[in-house]
């Protein structure tokens, strides 16, 4: 089972308590974009097998959204972190490297 | 007013109590005004809106607090739940109202909204976590300490009052399957054992 810790309200969550928003830090493109960019957008993800950052929202709780980065082969949570940011903050790619030497963005 | 009373018959529980024969005693708590409010938590105006209505602060994070008039409810960043008197209700929704005035803020009467079951035993952990995931032991989950989760299937706000009085709320729609819920997973002799 997946535990993630809502940074909103400090609550441990259980997966079932969550609802999956998918992966992390698109970047929107919308009117005025070429047609492979708004695709791009749209529809490729990556599927890591590893590290990997989501958007997770406390539905059964606070009700608020916040990222979370783990590892998709292990379960490992690596942290949770403020749904107000566009990227991985320093903290949480510390922690990722400290688990997982050599590993990049 | 007749019409919330019709309203709670509705749901076929109102004031029912479940004891015999179960490990914990269960009480469908009747008629109990609940106003929503919303807004920025740490100003001063939702402290006075809070007290208001329930002589109490304003709780930190995942805690209720009680007050003379009733007890409030941590439910979000930005939302809190107060409890008091049915009777209370209009004119508690209207003090709130007139301390939140000029605030980029909520205050809803929202009685009509949910029902309240008080459960009272030293065993009500064991009930609890046959349908919920959170971790309700001693450590993890002390006296005052408020949680919105799923229980039985459904998404409930469950706090604790005192060491063995907690209190479930749940949408009154769905009362009547959580009625029924715990009636089922206190049965006497279903003990886990696991607290």
């Amino acid at each position: 089972m997946l535990i993630l810790t809502c940074p909103n309200c400090g609550a441990d969550c259980a997966e079932t308590e969550l609802a999956p928003g998918g992966e992390a830090h698109l970047k929107r493109f919308g009117p005025g974009s070429s047609d492979d960019e708004f695709t791009g957008y749209l529809f490729e993800r990556k599927n890591p097998r590893g590290v990997h950052f989501e958007r997770w929202r406390h539905a059964y709780g606070c009700g608020k959204w916040f990222h979370a980065a783990r590892c998709t082969v292990t379960m490992e949570v690596f942290g949770t972190y403020s749904a107000q940011v566009s990227e991985p903050p320093a903290d949480i790619l510390d922690s990722i490297r400290a688990r997982r030497p050599g590993w990049e963005v | 007013m007749s019409d919330t009373q019709g309203v709670s018959a509705a749901t076929g529980v109102a004031g029912r109590v479940i004891e015999r024969g179960h490990m914990i005693r269960i009480r469908e708590a009747g008629l109990t005004g609940m106003i929503a409010l919303r807004g920025d938590l740490a100003s001063p105006a939702m402290a006075e809106a809070v007290r208001a209505v329930t002589g109490a602060p304003v709780p930190a994070p995942l805690r209720v607090e009680s007050g003379a008039e009733g007890r409030a409810v941590w439910m979000s960043p930005d939302e809190l739940l107060l409890i008091t008197a049915i009777g209370r209700a209009p004119e508690a929704l209207a003090a709130a109202e007139a301390a939140l005035s000029g605030q980029h803020a909520m205050a809803l009467d929202l009685s009509d909204a949910r029902v309240v079951f008080r459960l009272s035993g030293a065993t009500v952990p064991e009930v609890l976590a046959k349908g919920s995931p959170v971790d309700l032991r001693e450590a993890a989950f002390p006296v005052s300490t408020a949680r919105r989760t799923h229980l039985g299937g459904i998404a409930v706000g469950i706090w604790r009052l005192e060491a063995e009085e907690w209190e479930v709320v749940c949408f009154r729609s769905l009362a009547h399957h959580l009625a029924d819920w715990l009636a089922q997973a206190s049965a006497s002799g279903s003990e886990v054992g696991h607290f």
